[in-house]
Formats: C-alpha cells, sequence, structure tokens
C-alpha cells in the first residue's frame, strides 16, 4: 500500500508563492486554450497574440500602465480591509460613486481653476467613495449585516444610480442621445505626464502605495489593524476597539476605489459615462489575493492583470474571442493560487507501508 | 386592490420567486454542512446555459433541467476541491467560482445569445387549481414550481428527521466531535457541496427553461446574491426560504409590471428595488435573530490530520 501522509511545515516554503503564481498562470492558460480549441479558435496562436500584444511594444506597456491605475487603487483599498478580515466586496460600486462624486464637483463648478477643481473634485470622489464603503460598516458593526452581502448589492445600486444620471439628469443635450454627461471643463481633467499617455494618476498610484506600506509598517494604528486581522481575540485582549476599526479600514477603502472613479472619469474618457464600468472592482478582488495583501507585490499583479485585459483587446479584434475570457482567466488563476496555497503551507509524503 | 390586479401579481411572485428558492435552498444545504459557497451567482450562470444548450439541442427541456443540475454540482466541485482538498480561503474561492462560472457562461453562451430553446409550459393541475385564490396562485404554474414545491418539506425532513441530516448537521456544528464519533466529516461536507450545487444549477434552469426561454448574458442578474442573503433570512430553515423567494419574486414582478405599465419612473431606479430590498432583508433579520443560527463551523476549513 501506498499513501499520502500531509505534515503541516513548520515554515511556509519559501518563494513558494511566486512559483505557486506562475503555476497557476500556465495552468489557467491551459485550461482556456481548451475553451479556445472547443469553439474551433487557434489556441497556441491566442495565447501568443495575447501575451505578445499585452507586453511587447511600448505602446501596449503604456496601456498596460494605464489599466493599472484603477485595479492598483481598487485593490490597495480591498487590500486594507482584507488585512482585518473584513471582505469588502464593494470596490466597484465605491470606485462608481466616486465618479460620481468627482463629477459633481466638475459639472457644479466648471469655471474653477484646475489646482482648486482637481483636489475638490479629489475630495469629491473621497467623499462619496467612503461614504460608500461606509455604509456596509455601520450595518457589520451595529447590526451585525454581513458585509459582503450588503457591499455587494450596494454595487448593483451604485451602478444604477450611475446608469440613472447620465440617462437623466446629468445628460448631455448635444450627445444625440448617447448617455454620457457634458465634456469636462479644462480645469477639470487630470493632465498627462510630459509626452506619454499616462495621467498624473499614475502618480498618484505611487503615493497612494507607499502611503499604505508606511502605514502599515511604521504606525501602531497600521501594526494593530495587523494584529487584530490575524488574531481577533488578542486584539480584543489588547482592548483594541474592533468596531472602530472596521469603520477605519471600510471608508479608507471605498476612499481609494473613489479616486480610481475619479481618475477614470476625468483622465481617461474626460466625462462620466456607464463604459467606465468594466469590473475593474472585482479584478481588485483577485490582485489583492494574488499580491497576499502586500502593496509592492499588488502593483505588480495589478500590471499583470491589466496585461490580460491588454491582450484580450487584440484576441477580440483579431480571434472575436468574447470579452469574458478574461474573467474565466481571472477566476482560474484565482483558484489555482488558492489550491496551491496547501504546497507552500504543508509538506505532502508518499508513504510505502501496510 | 382587486383581486383582478392581485391574483395574477401573486402568480408572477412564485414564478419569479421559484429559481430563487432552488439555489437558497441549495446554499442552506451547502451551509448546514458547514461550507460557505459565494459562487451561487456563477453556479446558476452555468446551470442556465447548461440547461438551455442541452434542451435546445435534444429538444427535450426534462434533460436540460438535469443537466443545469448536473453543471451546477460540477462547478460547485471546484469549490469543493479548493476548500475540501486544499484548505482554501472558502470566501475567496466562492468569489473565485462566481467570476469564473460568469465568465464561462458568457464565452459559451454568446453565440448563443437572443435564442430561443424548448422550455416548460404552465399546466393546471387539476382539482387543486379549481382552488378559488389559491389555485390560480400556487397550482396554475409550469412542472418545475411544483417540483419546487416539493424540494423544502423534503429538505426538512431530511435535516431534522433522520440519521444522515442529524450527520450532516452536526458536521457543520461541531465536525471535531463529529470525526470523534467516528462520521465521515469530508464525505458528508462533499454532499453539502455537490446536492447544494445541484439545486443552484436547477435555479438557473429555470431561469432560462421556464422564466425567459431564451439566453442572453448575464441572466441571473444578482440572483444568486440574494439567495445567498435569504440563508440568512430564513435561519438556515427551508420553510423559511420559502417566504423569502417569494417576498423576493413578488417585487420583482411588481417592478416588471410598473415598468411595464409605463410609468414616470426611470427604469434604473426602479431597478434598485431587489437589490436595495435584499439590504434591508439582511438588516431586518441580522437585528432579529440572536447571531446564532448559523452553523457554528460555517466557513472553517478541517485541518488534515497528522
Amino acid at each position: 500500500m501506498i499513501g499520502l501522509r500531509v505534515y503541516k511545515r513548520r515554515e511556509p516554503l519559501r518563494w513558494g508563492s511566486f512559483l505557486v503564481f506562475l503555476a497557476a498562470v500556465a495552468f489557467s492558460m491551459g485550461v482556456c486554450s481548451l475553451l479556445l480549441v472547443v469553439q474551433g479558435r487557434p489556441a497556441v496562436n491566442a495565447m501568443i497574440l495575447l501575451i505578445k500584444s499585452a507586453f511587447f511594444s511600448a505602446w501596449a506597456i503604456e496601456d498596460c500602465l494605464i489599466k493599472s491605475v484603477p485595479i492598483f487603487l481598487c485593490s490597495l483599498g480591498v487590500a486594507i480591509a482584507f488585512r482585518l478580515q473584513v471582505w469588502n466586496i464593494g470596490a466597484e460600486g465605491q470606485f462608481a460613486l466616486g465618479a460620481v462624486g468627482a463629477t459633481w464637483v466638475a459639472l457644479r463648478f466648471p469655471d474653477l481653476p484646475g489646482y482648486v477643481l482637481l483636489p475638490a473634485m479629489l475630495i469629491g470622489a473621497s467623499l462619496a467613495g467612503g461614504v460608500w464603503g461606509l455604509v456596509p460598516a455601520l450595518l457589520k458593526v451595529r447590526l451585525r449585516a454581513n458585509e459582503i452581502i450588503v457591499s455587494l448589492m450596494l454595487n448593483y445600486i451604485a451602478i444604477l444610480y450611475l446608469d440613472y444620471l447620465v440617462y437623466g439628469p446629468w445628460k448631455d443635450p448635444d450627445s444625440f442621445g448617447f448617455p454620457m454627461t457634458r465634456e469636462f471643463t479644462t480645469g477639470a481633467v487630470v493632465g498627462m505626464i510630459g509626452s506619454t499617455r499616462l495621467s498624473w494618476g499614475t502618480l498618484v498610484c505611487v503615493v497612494a502605495g507607499l502611503g499604505v506600506w508606511v502605514f502599515f509598517r511604521f504606525t501602531r494604528l497600521g501594526f494593530e489593524l495587523k494584529a487584530s486581522g490575524e488574531n481577533p481575540r488578542a486584539a480584543r485582549y489588547a482592548r483594541l476597539s474592533y468596531q472602530r476599526l472596521v469603520i477605519l479600514v471600510m471608508v479608507l477603502s471605498g476612499m481609494l476605489a473613489g479616486w480610481a472613479g475619479f481618475l477614470e472619469a476625468s483622465a481617461n474618457v474626460n466625462r462620466l459615462q456607464p463604459s467606465i464600468m468594466v469590473g475593474y472592482g472585482y479584478t481588485a478582488i483577485v490582485v489583492a489575493w494574488l499580491a497576499r495583501l502586500n502593496p509592492l507585490a499588488i502593483g505588480l499583479a495589478s500590471f499583470l492583470l491589466a496585461g490580460l485585459r491588454v491582450g484580450l483587446e487584440s484576441l477580440q479584434l483579431d480571434l472575436q474571442v468574447p470579452a469574458a475570457f478574461g474573467e474565466i482567466m481571472e477566476g482560474l488563476i484565482l483558484m489555482t493560487v488558492l489550491a496551491s496555497g496547501f504546497i507552500i503551507r504543508y509538506r505532502i509524503q508518499l508513504r510505502r507501508g501496510r | 386592490m382587486s383581486t383582478d390586479f392581485l391574483v395574477p401579481l401573486l402568480a408572477a411572485a412564485i414564478q419569479s420567486g421559484t429559481p430563487i428558492l432552488f439555489a437558497t435552498l441549495g446554499e442552506i444545504l451547502t451551509e448546514r454542512s458547514g461550507i460557505l459557497n459565494l459562487g451561487v451567482e456563477g453556479i446558476m450562470l452555468v446551470g442556465a446555459l447548461a440547461a438551455f444548450l442541452t434542451a435546445k439541442f435534444t429538444g427535450n427541456p426534462v434533460y436540460g433541467f438535469l443537466a443545469g443540475g448536473l453543471f451546477g454540482a460540477f462547478l460547485a466541485s471546484i469549490h469543493g476541491l479548493v476548500c475540501l482538498g486544499f484548505q482554501g480561503n472558502q470566501v475567496v474561492s466562492g468569489l473565485a467560482l462566481t467570476i469564473l462560472g460568469t465568465g464561462l457562461a458568457n464565452y459559451l453562451g454568446t453565440p448563443y445569445v437572443g435564442q430561443t430553446a424548448p422550455g416548460f409550459k404552465a399546466v393546471a393541475l387539476p382539482f387543486l387549481s379549481g382552488i378559488p385564490l389559491l389555485g390560480p396562485i400556487f397550482f396554475n404554474h409550469d412542472p418545475l414550481v411544483y417540483t419546487s414545491y416539493l424540494v423544502p418539506p423534503i429538505l426538512w425532513v431530511y435535516l431534522r428527521y433522520t440519521r444522515w441530516g442529524l450527520g450532516l448537521r452536526s458536521v457543520g456544528e461541531h465536525p471535531e466531535a463529529a470525526q470523534a464519533a467516528g462520521l465521515p466529516v469530508r464525505g458528508y461536507r462533499w454532499i453539502g457541496v455537490l446536492a447544494g450545487g445541484w439545486l443552484m444549477g436547477f435555479g438557473g434552469a429555470y431561469l432560462s427553461l421556464a422564466y425567459t426561454h431564451l439566453w442572453t448574458n448575464g441572466l441571473t442578474s444578482g440572483r444568486g446574491w440574494i439567495a445567498v442573503a435569504l440563508v440568512i433570512f430564513s435561519f438556515w430553515q427551508p420553510w423559511r426560504a420559502m417566504l423569502g423567494a417569494y417576498l423576493f419574486g413578488g417585487v420583482m414582478a411588481f417592478q416588471f409590471r410598473l415598468q411595464a405599465s409605463g410609468t414616470h419612473l426611470p427604469s434604473s431606479l426602479l431597478l434598485m428595488l431587489p437589490y436595495a430590498l435584499t439590504i434591508a432583508v439582511l438588516v431586518f433579520s441580522s437585528w432579529k435573530g440572536r447571531g446564532d443560527e448559523a452553523p457554528a463551523a460555517l466557513g472553517i476549513n478541517i485541518e488534515p490530520a497528522d
């Protein structure tokens, strides 16, 4: 008889998470190739095209960076909440509300100069996104309502609210019926860095990422947060107010996602329109978990999953692969990484014997 | 309000509540075994597509319905593999399953958007449909609705009065004790995951075979998440799930009618109704409940024994 025995490792496998990530990507690409074959498409060519058009030209890299910005900010936000084991699934809605908040400021005060208007829009986005994070937090700590479901339902509501605004009261009268607001005035548009297509929002990401890193590494509050997330009971003995921490992380989380919405509306499309809602908030959850909630790794993972979206655009154009292909890939990668966490934490040994 | 308005509305409430009912019952079964499955939305979508395609290519909606359940269980088995086989985080695995399932259904379903498949039609039950008021509300539906009436009592008897039901519940409440008593803990959890996934798949199948008869992407539009909330509302009891599902069915039917009647309310605001109600129902039941109705070991993996 040959049996399997499972031991818990004393130390998690070194370099394990990175290897696991590569293996997960390879496995998901394998499964996705099968799906392409099922629909009679050239699988190998498609995969080469996917990688090539995502990473192998300056233009593509720029595209990846542009798409990384919202993913990174949303993911940073949900990672803060996940640290405390608070499951904020609402980045998508907080992103939408952030865009709405910023747009309200932009449409209300169109004539202000940029150095006043942009900070005001940022505040508007922070408030709106923050409130959308605060609601599930309050319902959780006051009434014990499950934050996963509340934040998810708020996503649907936020997106429908955005729709309502751009189809109704905020609709541009000269848009020939398209659901969009008027174009922002120059003061409300986040400019580009030099001659690149990257907006100054990229810099916001760097600052936010560093801020979160410093917060967890060097501040007392950040340390308390980490400790409470890893062991809620110990935190209670240390008399940390769990409730206050929940509210804090959810508001921060919502604000960061709100910033992403603001940047997307202002820098990328220069107005509010439904097409900004492409599921960055859900990708952000995948990214946060792949990066094991580490800010630097979140940067890297955001870039890679942004690359998946960029490469997918070529697949859609050249091979008519439906956009949902990307979701399959994201879901598979996350599932595989979750499953292979087992190998990092446990040792499996073959055992011969009776 | 007159009965002319109310009776068709309540009948429609039963119909739109049925997919949610199947899914809620599935999630109850899974959670009672201690596994939290947040992949309901994805499972329902895959079930809906599998049912649609099978009915379309075999011409028989009964096969479609069964295929919906089968593929629901198949998708749930991925969750089972990650959580029971590999100790993956149940919350994240469920979310990943929703992303994966949504992607799969949209990817494979895109070529069939707008196409129709043979589905189920209403069959009035003899005698029962003749009862005034109750007859037209409850007994003038398609066969799948009648099937869904049978599930809550079966589940109730199973959980409450059978040895296997007791085993499943004890695995969800206290797996260590169950293991010490010699129960196959993992086996019970697998049953919870697979049978639950099967029911969720039925819920999806109902949508494509009896509710719309045609395929569109994103057919479930959040019903899977409503089901997850309704499990809490129903305090993990099958009978209360019926109440919750028909309440939501009623709101959806009402909203649909209001829209069709050409009201001045913008449709996007009307569409918020079920989602806002979900939050309200959740807050109500969390406030009303004692907080200990959930299976004690829900969401906690079983560590492999050394």
